[in-house]
């Protein structure tokens, strides 16, 4: 154990972390030249593509350290976005000590800030590395200078390198086994390992992450989920040197993988305790949530002919993301469909992503909303999270929607139109805090159909860039709730329709019907739009037609190059749904919950 | 239907500013293009059935001298077989062409004449880049008349920047004393690669925005039909259908052509072939025994649909449904039938007699018709 260094990169996004990472593997020569590529960890098209981690990943790296002992590091990479905040905490919590990378030129931004926090809520130890000092627009001496005024960290305890070039990595890999501290634990004692991820193979099920803190698991051991309460025998262990690498056992602090038969990873919770069943231990790790998706979309395909093809995919994506749930749903405008569940907007945004580009799909998604919960006179308590079953309002007793707890960080200077935000977003019960001089940490309690409507990005908007935020959900509060239906030629169109806080509604409405008429493309007869309550007309607006679009000319040579344009035009429009006979394209579902304000 | 024959004239004097269509400035080569076109000519001896129409355009085929124009037209009579009361047209610019050649024109066998008129006012002409003044369109057409030619046929040009409808109105005034039989009326349209393509991108110039477009468009329409012209194509009027351009109208319904010289486009069944848009590797190809096509394209039923819907769909007279129906296996009537109805409701097209047809107003929308 004395050899083991757990630890995690952080940084704000673009600030080197999988550069950082790339050199490190390099460094210690696991990966082979031939067989290296850029952003290595980024496994998916996706993540580098938009540059963002969105699984984590581990890999094991050996290192020769001066002192002549070779060190097994773990290095946990994490993803960068709230909606995955829950994963990050479970990979830091499985670390002993961070890497916080701070980019020369550009300081110390949001995310460093927010990732910095989350590192001291598990106590770890912090080194400062302050990356891209090649460039010539490093300033050094100021980014210290923020070291210890905005993150009051010691900025002398701050290493420089330039991940790019490798200079200073070296130096990195000594500091880490000098000043983060091996992990502790008894390999002797009943087993008790955090899961903080866990990926799907189609040849051997689902494949665990984990982090040991005490005992060992070796193949033949049968092993408990704490939470679920499922029990498995294990197959294999090991840990990861780039690919999977058998092991005879995993023992008290190291951090490897487990293959147990799991058939998906829906039978895995992130942050759950792996125990012996023979011999568990008498309480799960802390720190464990359920990662429940918040936020509810329908998805449905362009062309109904996809129906069959569009549930295989879905089928094979539940496989690999334990957080996306789905269930049929139809829709009057938009035919068969399912109702799907999501971490937040960012992972709603990602599977729409990869179902598109690896399944091949054209889809829609319907309006996201948040589960909202009625009681009935009745008595009975419906959770609805899709508009189509809101209950008929004469038999509502009351109505209620799902809080939670916002804790923004950012620069001082912002607090007076942070502030003005959360009060427009319904914000209640705020706190302030003073972490570091300069610096505010604002809690505020909030309804989450606030937050996931743009919230994040007028918060980025409003402080430059600086705010962080995370969210955890607390209880549900009582609230006055209508249904906002949109209107089309005069059809409803329930794929557009939204609950909303009464007070709001007429709002809401008029920004649906202006967004609509920004999306929707002009055809060659009026298009009606209007926001409804109960039957009631509270917003409009129109679409006026065009009026001439005819070329002029169409002989010998027109002829085929006019119907390529045809073509392709057509093309386009299979791209949009069409309910009625208006043509409603793919982003005017979401465009109604963005503001104009970002 | 018989098909029809085009044969493209490369040469202008001059090259007009908003003009797309292939030609040469510099004369040389006609008696090398002529020499090959013959060729040309005979290739395809015996492909076709028996042609119906002849369209000389370009370019500018009165850039030939009379003799030239008698030589061709003999050695297409020779190389092909035309029906007795063929339509033969040739395209003509004002100020090109004397009596004497308006009189031996007709002597040939030439029965129509296009004029490319464009428009009646000097400064619209010069902004345009055409040669002739509004004099010379005006005297053209008059030694067209005292030829003979009871069949004339005016290309205009509307929407020019700083035109107000007025003007252009102003402009068929004088043009409907002349009594054409046919009338061209197109907008005017930025074609990439010209020097109105230039001076638009550099924001030297400026169109008429849509609205103005649609009033263009629909005030020409009304005007031409008071007049007792019918509106039979989107840029096309005709005094009784019997004057409406034969040969056109072949390529708005897949009648099979064949087409000669260098750009032109042919079509016969499911294939469509173009010609090699420069006159020198035209004429190197054919001197080598080589056909001077660039390239094929072999249409799917598909791709025959959508032409039959696009192209139908800017005629007056419309689409035939059970014919569609029979070619392409699709019944408009049932598989568009929701939308077919709003258009109706809307007023932009109409069904009768089993046609589909656009209204003016639909007319203008012609090329989003056929998406439905
Ligand atoms: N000049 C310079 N560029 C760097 C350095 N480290 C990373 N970059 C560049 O910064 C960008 C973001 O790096 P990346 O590792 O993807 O950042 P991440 O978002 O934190 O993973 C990439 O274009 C890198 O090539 C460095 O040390 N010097
Ligand atoms: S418009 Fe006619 S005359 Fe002018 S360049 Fe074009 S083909 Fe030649
Ligand atoms: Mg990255």
């Amino acid at each position: 154990m004395k050899y083991i260094r757990n630890f995690s990169i952080i940084a704000h996004i673009d600030h080197g972390k999988s550069t950082l990472a790339d050199r490190m593997i390099q460094y210690t020569g696991v990966v082979d030249e031939r067989n290296f590529k850029n952003q290595i960890l980024d496994d998916m098209d996706i993540e580098r593509e938009r540059g963002i981690t969105i699984k984590s990943q581990a890999i094991t790296l050996p290192y020769q350290a001066k002192d002549g002992n070779v060190y097994f590091f773990n290095l946990i990479d994490t993803p960068g976005h709230v909606d995955f905040s829950y994963e990050v905490s479970r990979s830091l919590a499985s670390c002993e000590g961070v890497i916080l990378l701070i980019d020369a030129a550009q300081g110390v931004q949001a995310q460093t800030v927010a990732n910095l926090y989350t590192a001291m809520e598990h106590d770890l130890e912090i080194i400062p590395v302050i990356n891209k000092i090649d460039l010539p627009s490093a300033d050094i001496e100021a980014v210290m200078e923020q070291i210890d005024s905005e993150l009051g960290l010691d900025p002398f305890s701050s290493l420089t390198c330039s991940a790019k070039s490798g200079t200073g990595v070296e130096d990195i890999l000594e500091t880490i086994v000098q000043r983060i501290p091996p992990p502790k634990g008894n390999p002797e004692a009943p087993l008790a390992s955090l899961i903080f991820d866990a990926k799907y193979d189609p040849f051997r099920g689902t494949i665990i992450n984990c982090r040991i803190f005490d005992g060992t698991v070796k193949s033949g051991d049968v092993i408990r989920f704490m939470h679920n309460e499922t029990t498995y025998k294990v197959e294999e262990v090991g840990s990861f040197l780039i690919s999977r690498q058998k092991k005879d056992n995993l023992s008290a602090g190291e951090v490897g993988y487990i293959i147990a038969g799991v058939k998906t990873v829906s039978d895995v919770n992130i942050g759950d305790t792996i125990t012996l069943d023979n011999r568990p231990c008498s309480k799960p790790l802390p720190g464990f949530k359920e990662a429940k998706p918040v936020v509810f979309a329908s998805i449905y395909p362009i062309a109904s002919d996809d129906y069959e093809e569009l549930a295989v995919a879905l089928e094979k994506y539940e496989l690999n993301d334990a957080s996306f749930t789905y269930q049929k749903d139809s829709s009057a405008a938009l035919g068969q469909g399912f109702r799907c569940g999501f971490l937040g907007l960012l992972h709603l945004d990602i599977v729409q992503e990869r179902l598109e580009r690896e399944y091949d799909l054209s889809i829609i998604l319907s309006v996201p909303s948040v589960r909202y919960r009625f009681t009935l006179n009745s008595g009975e308590v419906a959770y609805i999270d899709n508009p189509s079953f809101y209950p008929d309002v004469m038999t509502i007793a009351k109505s209620e929607e799902p809080y939670i707890r916002a804790t923004m960080m950012f620069p001082e200077r912002y607090l007076g139109s942070v502030m003005k935000l959360c009060r427009e977003k319904r914000g209640d019960k705020s706190a302030l805090n003073y972490p570091s001089p300069g610096r505010v940490e604002l809690i505020f309690e909030m309804p989450l159909a606030e937050v996931i409507y743009d919230f994040y990005d007028r918060l980025k908007t409003i402080t430059q860039g600086y705010g962080s935020f995370d969210y955890d959900m607390i209880d549900y509060r009582e609230s006055s709730l209508v249904l906002l239906d949109i209107l089309v030629n005069g059809e409803k169109v329930d794929a557009l329709a939204q609950i909303v806080h009464r007070d709001l509604a007429r709002k809401r409405g008029l920004h649906a019907c202006e967004k609509l008429k920004e999306e929707i493309p002009r055809q060659m007869f009026k298009i009606a739009i209007q926001g409804a309550i109960g039957g009631q007309i509270i917003s409009r607006t129109t679409i006026s037609p065009f009026r001439k679009d005819v070329t002029a000319k169409c002989y010998g040579g027109d002829i085929t190059r006019k119907r390529k344009l045809l073509e392709k035009q057509r093309k386009g429009k299979k791209r949009m749904k069409m309910v009625g006979s208006v043509a409603i394209p793919q982003s005017a579902f979401i465009a109604i919950l963005k503001s104009d304000q970002t | 239907m018989n098909p029809g024959l085009y044969i493209h004239i490369p040469f202008c004097i001059s090259k007009c500013n908003y003009c797309n269509f292939y030609s040469v400035t510099s004369l040389d080569l006609i008696s090398d293009f002529l020499e090959s076109l013959f060729t040309e000519m005979g290739m395809y001896r015996g492909q076709f059935e028996v042609f119906d129409t002849l369209y000389i355009g370009g370019g500018t085929p009165s850039a030939l001298r009379v003799e030239q124009i008698e030589k061709l037209l003999e050695k297409a009579q020779e190389s092909f077989v035309f029906s007795p009361n063929s339509e033969i047209t040739i395209e003509v610019n004002p100020g090109d062409v004397n009596a004497t050649l308006l009189k031996a024109l007709l002597k040939t066998g030439v029965n129509r004449i296009n004029l490319g008129i464009q428009s009646f006012d000097n400064t619209i002409l010069s902004f345009l880049g055409r040669r002739h003044s509004h004099k010379e369109a005006i005297s053209t057409l008059e030694m067209s008349r005292d030829a003979g030619f009871d069949n004339l046929g005016f290309d205009l040009i509307y929407g020019v920047p700083g035109q107000n409808i007025n003007d252009w109105l102003q402009t068929l005034d004088q043009v409907l004393i002349f009594n054409p039989e046919h009338l061209s009326c197109y907008e005017l349209t930025v074609e990439p690669g010209t020097p109105l393509a230039a001076s638009y991108r550099k924001g030297n110039v400026t169109l008429p925005d849509e609205e103005l477009q649609y009033d263009f468009f629909i005030k020409t329409s009304e005007k031409l039909e008071d007049a007792g012209y019918i509106h039979y194509e989107v840029s096309n009027f005709a005094r009784g259908m019997t004057y409406a351009s034969g040969h056109n109208q072949k390529y708005w319904n897949h009648t099979p052509y064949l087409g000669l010289g260098p750009s032109a486009h042919s079509l016969l069944h499911n294939k469509r072939w173009w010609n090699h848009k420069s006159l020198r590797t035209y004429i190197s190809n054919i001197k080598r025994g080589k056909p001077p096509v660039q390239d094929a394209e072999y249409l799917t039923k598909d791709q025959l649909r959508l032409e039959a819907l696009y192209l139908g769909l800017r005629t007056k007279k419309g689409i035939n449904l059970c014919d569609f129906k029979r070619k392409y296996n699709y019944d408009l009537l049932i598989e568009k039938k929701e939308i077919i109805m709003k258009l109706i409701d809307g007023g932009l097209i109409d069904i009768k007699n089993g046609y589909i047809y656009p209204s003016r107003r639909g007319l203008a929308v012609a090329d989003s018709l056929s998406l439905i």
